[in-house]
C-alpha cells in the first residue's frame, strides 16, 4: 500500500529524530558529563518506527535497556528524554529512571527496563488487558536475541499463546547480545521466529534496516493481533547495531571492517533516501529540510536538558509511600 | 607480597584454584566473551575483567560461556555441585538474583538439610554488587540483606585485594553453597597480596582496620573506606574509633563486635542496604540483647532509604550513606553521656 507524502516524511523524520538523538548522545557522553549506562540504539530505528507508526497511544508498547528508539517512535517527549538521560529534575522520570528506566504511560509506553527478558511478561499482561477491553488494541514487547534466552521470555510466550493474549512479540535479532554472537547463544541457530512459532503462534520474519519491509510486515501482523480472539503473534526482524553494547564498550569482537560495512549497507536512513527519492515520491530537499529541523530540535533539546534544573537531596524522598 | 588490583585478585584466585582442583568450573554470561563473534572467544572479556584468561588456559569444559539465562546459570551451578563438580558461577549484577532467587533460595541453600545431610553443595556464586556508577534503581543495589536472611547460604563481602584472595579461595574449596558480593566500585583498588598458594581466610572472622577506645564503627564493602576516613578525622580531635571489617556477613564473628563494644559502649552499624531488616539492624539488635550492659548509647545503623536507588548523580549520592553522615552518627552516639 503506498503511503501519503505525510506519512513518509513522518516515518522518516522519526527514525531521523532517533539517529541524531543517539548520534548527539554518543558525542556528549564522550564528555563525561552524562552519568550511568546508555546502550544506543542507532542502526535499528526501521524497527521501532516501523512498528510504532501502526500504533496510537491506545496500544501498549514494553521496551528494553536499549529503549531510547522505541521510547521517541511512541511519542515520547524529546526533551523530556534528553533531560532524564541527562539526569534533570525536569526529565520525564524526574532523574530518577536515566537512559534505561524512561516511561511515558500517556503515550503508551510502559517503561524502558534494565533486566534483560523482564519486558515480555509485563507485555502479556498488557495484552490480556487489550483482550478484555475488546477494543481491538494491541501490547508490543521489544526483545534481544540475547533477551529470547530467557526463562521469562519462554514463559511469556506460552502464557500469550493459552490466554490468547492481543500481545506481539517484536524480536530484534542485531546478532550481539552484549560481547557474545548470536550464533553461538541461541541453540535455534536458523532464527528466533521458529521458537515462538514452536509455541503455536503465527510468525513473521522482515528486514529490520529496511522500513518498507518492517511497516508493511507489521501492517500484516496488526491486522491479525488486532482481531480479538486471535491471540498472540510473534516477528523477527533483522537488524544491526551501529554502536557499542554500551558507551565505552571497545567492540573488539566486530570483524574488521563490519562497522563500516554496516553503516555502509544495511543502514535504514540511507536506504529510506534512497528508495524514495528513487521512487519520485519525495526528493532530496524534501529530506534534507527533515534532516534540518531535526538536528535543530536536538541541538534544542540539549540545551534545555544542560539548562535544566538539577535534582536535590531532597527529591529522593519523592515518589514514596512508606517511609522509616 | 604483590600488589595488584581487586579485580586481578579475582581472577588469578579461580585460575590457581582452576589449577589446583580440576572440579573447578566457571560459568557465566561473557565470562569468556567473544563467543560466536567475529572475534572469537576471548575478543573481549565480561564487563568487569574478572575472568580474564580462564578460557584460554582451562578450555571451553571448565570456562562455559552461558545464553543471558540466569535462572539456568544457578540452577546449572546447583546441578553441577550435586554432580562432584565446583562450580564458580558468575551473575554479572548482583540485582540478577531476582531472576535467579528460585535456585539460590529453594535450591542450593537447602540441598544438604533438607536431603538429611545425604549432599553438600560446594557452589561459589559471585556477583558485583553497590552504587556509585549512576547505573540506577536496577543495577546498584546491595543484596545482602536479602542473601543473608537466607539459611543455607554463606555470604561474603570483601573489602580489599587480600580478602578478595583469602576469602574467594575459601569459598571455592568450601563444601557448602557461598555467595561472594563483589563491590563494583572497588574493582580498580589496588592493595597488598600475600603470595602464599594457600592463603585462605576463615569465614566469620572480622578484620580490625582501626583500633580506638570510644565509638565501635561497623561495615564492609565501599563504605568501609568512608568509616575509615571518619575514624581518622576524629583520631585527629582524640577521639577513638574500632573500625570492624565484617568481611562475612553469615557466618557473623559476633566476638569481635561484642568485644569491641564492651570496651567503647558505643555502635555504628554503616550499612548499603536499606534500613528495614537490615545488617545494621541486625547488628544492633544483637548488641542490644548480648552487650546492654555496656552500652552508653543507643545503637545507631546508619543506611540509604527505604527507597529505590535513583539514578541522577545528585541523587545517588544523597541516597548513599556519606563520610558526612557517618561523622555525624558517630558523634550522636558520642553525645550521650
Ligand atoms: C537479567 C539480566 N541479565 C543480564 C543483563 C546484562 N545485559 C544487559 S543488555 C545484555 C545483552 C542483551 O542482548 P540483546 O537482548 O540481544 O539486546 P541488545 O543489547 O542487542 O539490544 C546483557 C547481557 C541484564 N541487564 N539483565
Ligand atoms: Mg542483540
Amino acid at each position: 500500500m503506498q503511503l501519503s507524502r505525510e506519512a513518509l516524511l513522518r516515518a522518516y523524520r522519526q527514525m531521523k529524530l532517533i539517529r541524531e538523538f543517539e548520534e548527539r548522545l554518543h558525542v556528549d557522553i564522550q564528555t563525561g558529563e552524562i552519568a550511568g549506562f546508555t546502550h544506543l540504539y542507532c542502526g535499528q530505528e526501521a524497527v521501532a518506527v516501523g512498528v510504532c507508526e501502526h500504533l496510537s497511544v491506545e496500544d501498549k508498547i514494553v521496551s528494553t535497556h536499549r529503549g531510547h528508539g522505541h521510547c521517541l517512535a511512541k511519542g515520547c517527549d524529546v526533551d523530556g528524554m534528553m533531560a532524564e538521560i541527562w539526569g534533570s529534575r525536569e526529565g520525564l522520570c524526574k532523574g530518577k529512571g536515566g537512559s534505561m528506566h524512561i516511561a511515558d504511560f500517556d503515550q503508551g509506553m510502559l517503561g524502558a527496563n534494565g533486566i534483560v527478558g523482564a519486558g515480555a511478561p509485563i507485555a502479556v499482561g498488557a495484552g490480556i488487558a487489550c483482550k478484555i477491553d475488546g477494543k481491538g488494541h494491541v501490547a508490543i514487547t521489544f526483545s534481544g536475541d540475547g533477551a529470547c534466552n530467557q526463562g521469562t521470555t519462554f514463559e511469556a510466550m506460552n502464557m500469550a499463546v493459552v490466554t490468547k493474549a492481543s500481545c506481539i512479540f517484536v524480536f530484534e535479532n542485531n546478532h550481539y547480545s552484549e560481547h557474545t554472537g548470536f550464533d553461538y547463544a541461541v541453540g535455534t541457530q536458523l532464527d528466533i521466529a521458529s521458537r515462538a512459532e514452536a509455541f503455536g503462534m503465527k510468525v513473521w520474519r522482515g528486514d529490520g534496516t529496511d522500513f518498507f519491509s518492517v511497516f508493511e510486515t507489521m501492517r500484516e501482523v496488526l491486522d491479525y493481533v488486532r482481531v480479538p480472539g486471535n491471540g498472540p503473534a510473534a516477528v523477527e526482524f533483522d537488524t544491526e547495531r551501529f554502536f557499542g553494547h554500551f558507551e565505552g564498550d571497545p567492540q573488539r569482537y566486530r570483524g574488521p571492517g563490519e562497522l563500516d560495512r554496516i553503516r555502509e549497507t544495511r543502514d535504514c536512513i540511507k536506504k529510506f533516501r534512497a528508495s524514495v527519492t528513487g521512487a519520485g515520491l519525495l526528493s532530496h530537499e524534501d529530506i534534507d529540510a527533515v534532516d534540518a529541523e531535526v538536528l535543530a530540535a536536538i541541538e534544542n533539546a540539549t540545551a534545555k536538558a544542560k539548562a535544566a534544573a538539577r535534582p536535590t537531596a531532597e527529591d529522593v524522598l519523592t515518589d514514596v509511600y512508606i517511609s522509616y | 607480597m604483590a600488589k595488584m588490583m581487586y579485580r586481578d585478585a579475582v581472577v588469578s584466585t579461580i585460575a590457581e584454584e582452576m589449577a589446583r582442583d580440576p572440579n573447578v568450573v566457571v560459568l557465566g554470561e561473557d565470562v569468556v566473551g567473544g563467543m560466536g563473534t567475529p572475534g572469537g572467544p576471548e575478543a573481549i572479556g565480561g564487563i568487569w575483567s574478572t575472568s580474564t584468561g580462564l578460557f584460554g588456559k582451562f578450555g571451553a569444559d571448565r570456562v562455559i560461556d552461558t545464553p543471558i539465562s540466569e535462572s539456568a546459570i544457578i540452577g546449572a551451578a546447583a546441578g553441577l555441585a550435586l554432580s562432584g563438580k565446583r562450580p564458580v558461577a558468575e551473575l554479572m549484577f548482583a540485582d540478577f538474583i531476582g531472576v535467579s532467587l528460585d535456585q539460590i533460595w529453594n535450591q542450593l541453600a537447602k540441598f544438604r538439610y533438607m536431603f538429611g545431610g545425604k549432599t553438600r553443595c560446594p557452589a561459589v556464586i559471585r556477583m558485583a554488587y553497590g552504587a556509585g556508577y549512576n547505573a540506577a534503581a536496577q543495577h546498584s543495589q546491595a543484596v545482602h540483606q536479602i542473601l543473608t536472611g537466607m539459611p543455607g547460604l554463606k555470604v561474603v563481602m570483601p573489602t580489599t585485594p587480600a580478602d578478595v584472595k583469602g576469602l574467594l579461595r575459601t569459598a571455592i574449596r568450601d563444601d557448602d553453597p557461598v555467595i561472594f558480593l563483589e563491590h563494583k566500585a572497588l574493582y580498580g583498588v589496588s592493595g597488598e597480596v600475600p603470595d602464599d598458594p594457600d592463603f585462605m581466610i576463615p569465614f566469620g572472622h572480622a578484620r580490625l582496620s582501626r583500633a580506638g577506645q570510644d565509638v565501635t564503627i561497623v561495615s564492609t564493602g565501599l563504605l568501609l573506606g568512608f568509616c575509615e576516613a571518619v575514624a581518622d578525622r576524629l583520631a585527629a580531635e582524640g577521639i577513638g574509633c574500632d573500625v570492624i571489617d565484617l568481611r562475612t556477613t553469615s557466618p557473623l564473628d559476633e566476638e569481635a563486635i561484642l568485644d569491641s563494644v564492651e570496651v567503647t559502649g558505643r555502635l555504628i552499624v554503616v550499612d548499603e542496604a536499606p534500613p528495614r531488616c537490615s545488617l545494621a539492624s541486625d547488628i544492633c539488635a544483637l548488641v542490644s540483647e548480648k552487650a546492654f550492659a555496656s552500652l552508653k548509647a543507643p545503637p545507631l545503623g546508619v543506611n540509604p532509604p527505604h527507597t529505590p536507588i535513583p539514578f541522577a548523580r545528585e541523587l545517588e549520592t544523597a541516597y548513599l550513606p556519606s563520610i558526612d553522615k557517618i561523622e555525624a552518627a558517630v558523634r550522636k552516639v558520642l553525645s550521650y553521656r
